[in-house]
């Protein structure tokens, strides 16, 4: 352990003394930084006058010689820690106030020409030096006796909540507090009349004729979604595993396929087929005689394109969950007498609690954070979503509204979430104990059965229409009017010009830039969203609430948010990384991890805890037991967590709208400028060739991963063929 | 993990980050296929030059434009309506091209004017009423030709149009109206209009493009759009207001701060000349340029032929009219179901 601390330490004054500290333009592997006359590395520039650099470098050297000299290995960890500590506040406090541009806090604290020329970003140098300083700490915290001694677990929390704290907080922070401005200064007195506003919270609408309030209108079409998708969710992850349905796998491809369709594209969908215009409206007005509405544009439409957004969602969630569900409990109840639907109603449903539990709850934060379904369907009925964008971009810019409703926003996530909290309780969910079980899982009764086939099947098939409809208006001419068939879309998008092998169509720079960056952001969201999960079920570590409240922070709060947020803080040293790829990596990252927690949680409360203590008593450490024992019974979490976060990467608009630079555009970004240009067909087009390209990717995923034996066989009682 | 990053994001800072001389960083705020064009004309003439160029609305133009105030990542912001380009004239955020404005139209330099020759005049489109033709003559409404034909119950539930609070094209055509008949005068209109609009949308092209699609019978938009739509096919005709009507009028601007200053004044002056205006038309972009000598497409709506107002950009630009109007737009005509 000692050596490991002595380890990180050496990494950290090597990158000191020989790497570049700050940002350089041209790059670490341009040697340009070395020849600049005043050598750039924290050494050299601490010595050239830039003496705020030393802190880092001393408490390197400090902790090391605490680490040679101090035999007593408690006094020692804690001497460590107490310097790597202080090492790090200072390297972030002098980040914070001696910049070279933008906003500089305590600004009054250090004057002098040196300081006012200020530094560039952080860089390689300042990056590994934070690192090592921060596994010094965290590995002499847990020697000096927190987290039970386990170095691993320690410095895994260090590390999330470092970097939760850097990519989430300080961002949001940025943009929170513009919600207590006011002319020149700030005020609490003020925030509170405004935030209790009847704009945000009327309930006009349930006693007159008046709209209510946006947060209540987000509220209410939270809950309707969460409950909708839950249940269609269940629905079908029922079919899946409980039923001996034949075509399970077109099923699989209709349940996913909302999933992958960049925004927009479904509304838009949708509109020509149920609009006043559309062709199921244009159908029963001719057959029946019926009034062509607009009752589309409203919570009704809304309602419906996120249903058909978000379903899959909740079946992913559920998916794992009910799998899990242990025969050996369904065939106790059933020795003892009761029937199947006692023993659905009372064993099988409590035990998936948790994956509907989790479930409910994105599907909830999904809902009141979309903002492509309410812009294109919402017409008058306002959500708060949409009111912060256009707080941010409308004509009348308004950052502290924008602020203001984003609060507003957080307060529902926050309440949904201890809701769930309560509604779980602090009861045990395991089921996939490691003791051996070749049960059968009861098959469904006849009742349940048909009810879930008469729910699911329909909305299978209004999917299969609504994705016809766009794979057909992506070969004709001028969609809902001129019918022709043409390749023109494809290939003004994706044209090759074979003789010069040059890519000619506008969509190819957008589309490999989508992807690169989906593909680099997925594995790390995966990794970051399954690490959490992992320590909040499997250990127990102070604030440990606040801590899941904050790592689901970034997924509640809505993109546009995000987006000006990440522009206000990492726009300026000490982390400046706008127009760059990193940036969007990273907004992916934080943004989507909290589906790897939430999959992670639902499906990690299922493994018995005596599974990991049988490895840690056979004398693997924590690491181990993760790797050889935890993992390989998570390959449906893993496949959710990295499908889940590669295709929102892919199909993210709000926060990437303003991330996006023209080096690294997304495909995105592309699509709704056409939208907006009218040119739908291009549009659509595009987002068939994302379709069919997210698809192929899960399919490629799903082999990798592999699927997950629980039990010889996943068989389902009274089934002939194994599922 | 965050080493990688790390070490990938200083070896990306070079391609990231740093504009070279050679390399302007160019936001373009018109639609694609037009910000597609200029670029390609752009760097035909000057080979040297590499023009990075992302697509954004004005909106979030401005709201990138204020996060980075500072340390701005763009040189340069060409296309979109002028009011966003006005506001960041007048908040600082840009800066005077010096540019020679001799050869543009009246309007245009009436722009940098105001502007203190920070936002220039590059095109401008008038308002007015678009309807769907099937959708009439199956519903047997006579067309609108005047704005006061929209206060007509016959309209009712058929028309569709911003709302002032999120959309230029709206808060334009409040101004027009406030210009036309007077400010109480025309929030009586307005309301009157308000009860046959079937919502008020988010955006300023949505209506329009509801309206070619036929989900609505009769919006109001700018002129161009309009044609642009009518042009792919749809069933839409433009009406000019016989009252006369107002205009926008889109803009380039030079973001204070520009990496590359120079370029930045190249594009300028690049978009500001005739022969590269005149090329508009090519991609369906109807708009009429603003240099005197630039060709317009046929296509346009021609303004001498439309009885323009002679809109005060200075006044109704500015925030304090703005806050004012908007706060009477909200009051006394407002969303459907206002919550009081």
């Amino acid at each position: 352990m000692k050596k490991t601390v002595l380890i990180w330490l050496a990494i950290g004054l090597a990158s000191f003394v020989l790497l570049p500290w700050h940002m350089t333009d041209d790059g670490l592997f341009d040697q340009g930084w070395i020849m600049d006359g005043v050598a750039a590395t924290g050494l050299f520039g601490s010595l050239a006058g830039q003496w705020w650099l030393a802190p880092a470098g001393l408490a390197l050297v400090i902790a090391t010689i605490l680490q040679l000299t101090i035999p007593e290995p408690v006094k020692r960890a804690r001497l460590t820690l107490g310097t790597a500590v202080a090492g790090l506040f200072f390297m972030a406090v002098q980040g914070l106030i001696i910049v070279r541009a933008g906003p500089r806090v305590f600004e009054g604290l250090l004057t002098g020409d040196v300081i006012m020329a200020g530094q560039a970003g952080m860089g390689a140098g300042a990056g590994i030096c934070a690192i090592a300083l921060l596994f010094a700490a965290t590995i002499s915290l847990s020697q000096a006796g927190k987290g039970q001694g386990d170095a691993f677990v320690v410095s895994t929390i260090g590390l999330i909540i470092a970097l939760v704290g850097i990519f989430v907080f300080f961002p949001v922070i940025h943009i929170l507090v513009r919600a207590f401005e006011v002319d020149g200064g700030y005020s609490l007195t003020e925030f509170f009349p405004r935030f209790f506003h009847s704009d945000i919270w009327g309930l006009g609408c349930l006693i007159g004729p008046r709209s209510c309030g946006v947060a209540i209108n987000s509220l209410f079409l939270g809950v309707m979604t969460g409950l909708g998708t839950t249940f269609l969710g269940l629905t079908f992850a029922l079919i899946f595993t409980r039923t001996d349905f034949r075509a399970k796998t077109v099923l699989r491809v209709l349940t996913v396929l909302p999933i992958i369709t960049p925004p927009f594209v479904i509304g838009l969908a949708l509109i020509l087929l149920f609009g006043r215009a559309g062709t199921v409206t244009e159908f029963f007005a001719d057959m029946l005689g019926w009034e062509k509405t607009r009752w589309l544009y409203g919570f009704w439409g809304v309602y419906f394109a996120q249903l058909l957004s978000f379903t899959p969602i909740a079946f992913l969630v559920l998916i794992g969950v009910v799998q899990g569900v242990s025969p050996s409990m369904e065939e106790a109840s059933q020795t003892l007498d009761a029937d199947r639907w006692q023993t659905f109603r009372y064993v099988s449903l409590p035990l998936m609690r948790p994956g509907l539990a989790n479930a409910f709850l994105l599907g909830f934060i999904e809902s009141i954070a979309d903002f492509g379904n309410p812009l294109v369907l919402g017409s008058g009925f306002n959500v708060l979503s949409t009111e912060i964008f256009f707080a941010i971009v409308g004509a009348v810019a308004d950052p502290a509204k924008a602020a203001i409703l984003a609060i507003a926003l957080l307060s529902l996530t926050m309440s949904a979430f201890v809701a769930q909290r309560l509604w779980l309780g602090k009861k045990s969910y395991a089921t996939i104990t490691g003791k051996a079980d070749s049960g059968q899982n009861a098959g469904l009764n006849p009742v349940l059965r048909t009810i879930c086939y008469a729910v699911a099947l329909p909305w299978a098939a209004l999917t299969l229409i609504v994705y016809s409809m766009i794979i057909f208006g992506s070969f004709v001419k001028l969609w809902g009017y001129n019918h022709s068939f043409t390749f023109d879309h494809y290939i003004r998008a994706f044209g090759i010009d074979f003789s010069t092998g040059r890519l000619t169509g506008v969509a190819w720079d957008s589309f490999f830039t989508t992807l690169t960056i989906s593909s680099i952001a997925a594995p790390l969201t995966a990794l970051v969203g399954l690490s959490t999960a992992y320590l909040l079920v499997r250990q127990k570590f102070v604030g440990k609430d606040a801590f899941e409240f904050s790592t689901m922070l970034s997924f509640a709060i809505p993109g546009t948010v995000i987006g000006v947020s990440y522009i206000m803080a990492f726009n300026f040293p000490p982390i400046e990384l706008t127009g760059t790829s990193i940036i969007l990596i990273i907004v992916f990252v934080f943004r989507n991890m909290p589906v790897g927690v939430r999959g992670g949680i639902a499906a990690m409360s299922q493994l018995d805890k005596s599974l990991d203590e049988a490895s840690i008593t056979l004398g693997a450490n924590s690491f181990t037991t993760v790797r050889r024992v935890i993992l390989p019974l998570m390959g449906p979490a893993i496949l959710a967590a990295l499908t889940y976060s590669f295709v929102r990467a892919i199909t993210s608009v709000s926060a990437v709208i303003f991330l996006v630079s023209a080096k690294h555009n997304m495909a995105t970004a592309f699509i709704v400028g056409r939208v907006e240009n009218g040119e739908f067909g291009l549009a659509i087009a595009y987002s068939a060739v994302l379709i069919v390209t997210m698809l192929a990717a899960i399919l490629l995923m799903q082999l990798l991963v592999g699927t997950r034996r629980l039990r010889r066989t996943d068989r389902v009682q009274q089934t002939a063929k194994a599922a | 993990m965050k080493k990688l990053g790390l070490i990938s994001a200083a070896a990306l800072m070079a391609s990231g980050v740093a504009a070279w001389a050679d390399e302007i960083s160019l936001v373009c705020s018109a639609e694609q296929d037009w910000c597609d064009q200029m670029v390609g004309l752009f760097e035909a003439e000057n080979p040297d030059t590499e023009v990075l160029m992302v697509r954004k609305s004005t909106g979030e133009t401005l709201a990138q434009v204020r996060a980075e105030a500072g340390n701005p990542k763009i040189d340069v912001w060409w296309g979109g309506t002028g009011d966003p380009h006005l506001i960041a004239a007048e908040e600082g955020l840009t800066q005077a091209s010096g540019v020679d404005t001799s050869e543009l139209l009246g309007w245009a330099q009436n722009m940098a004017e105001i502007s203190n020759g920070r936002a220039v005049g590059i095109y401008a489109g008038a308002l007015g009423i678009a309807y769907n033709a099937d959708i009439l003559t199956e519903k047997g409404i006579a067309p609108p030709e005047c704005w006061a034909d929209l206060e007509d119950p016959r309209f009712e539930g058929e028309i569709q149009v911003a709302n002032p609070n999120s959309s230029g094209t709206a808060y334009t055509e409040l101004a027009t109206f406030v210009q036309l008949f007077g400010e109480d005068e025309a929030m009586v209109k307005l309301a009157a209009v308000g009860n046959n609009v079937n919502s008020y949308t988010k955006s300023g092209s949505a209506p329009s493009k509801a309206a070619a699609r036929g989900e609505t019978g009769v919006s109001i938009g700018f002129m161009h759009d309009m044609v642009n739509l009518a042009s792919q096919g749809f069933p839409l005709k433009v009406v000019a207001p016989c009252e006369g009507t107002g205009y926008e009028v889109g803009a380039v601007s030079i973001i204070e701060g520009a990496r590359n200053l120079e370029g930045a004044k190249k594009w300028v002056e690049f978009a500001l000349r005739a022969d590269i205006q005149s090329q508009a038309k090519d991609v369906k972009q109807f708009q009429v340029p603003s240099n005197s000598n630039a060709e317009v497409a046929p296509e346009s709506p021609d303004l001498a032929s439309i009885k323009l107002i002679d809109y005060d950009f200075a006044t109704y630009g500015s925030s304090d009219t703005r806050s004012r109007l908007l706060a009477r737009w909200d009051a006394e005509v407002g969303d459907p179901n206002p919550e009081q």
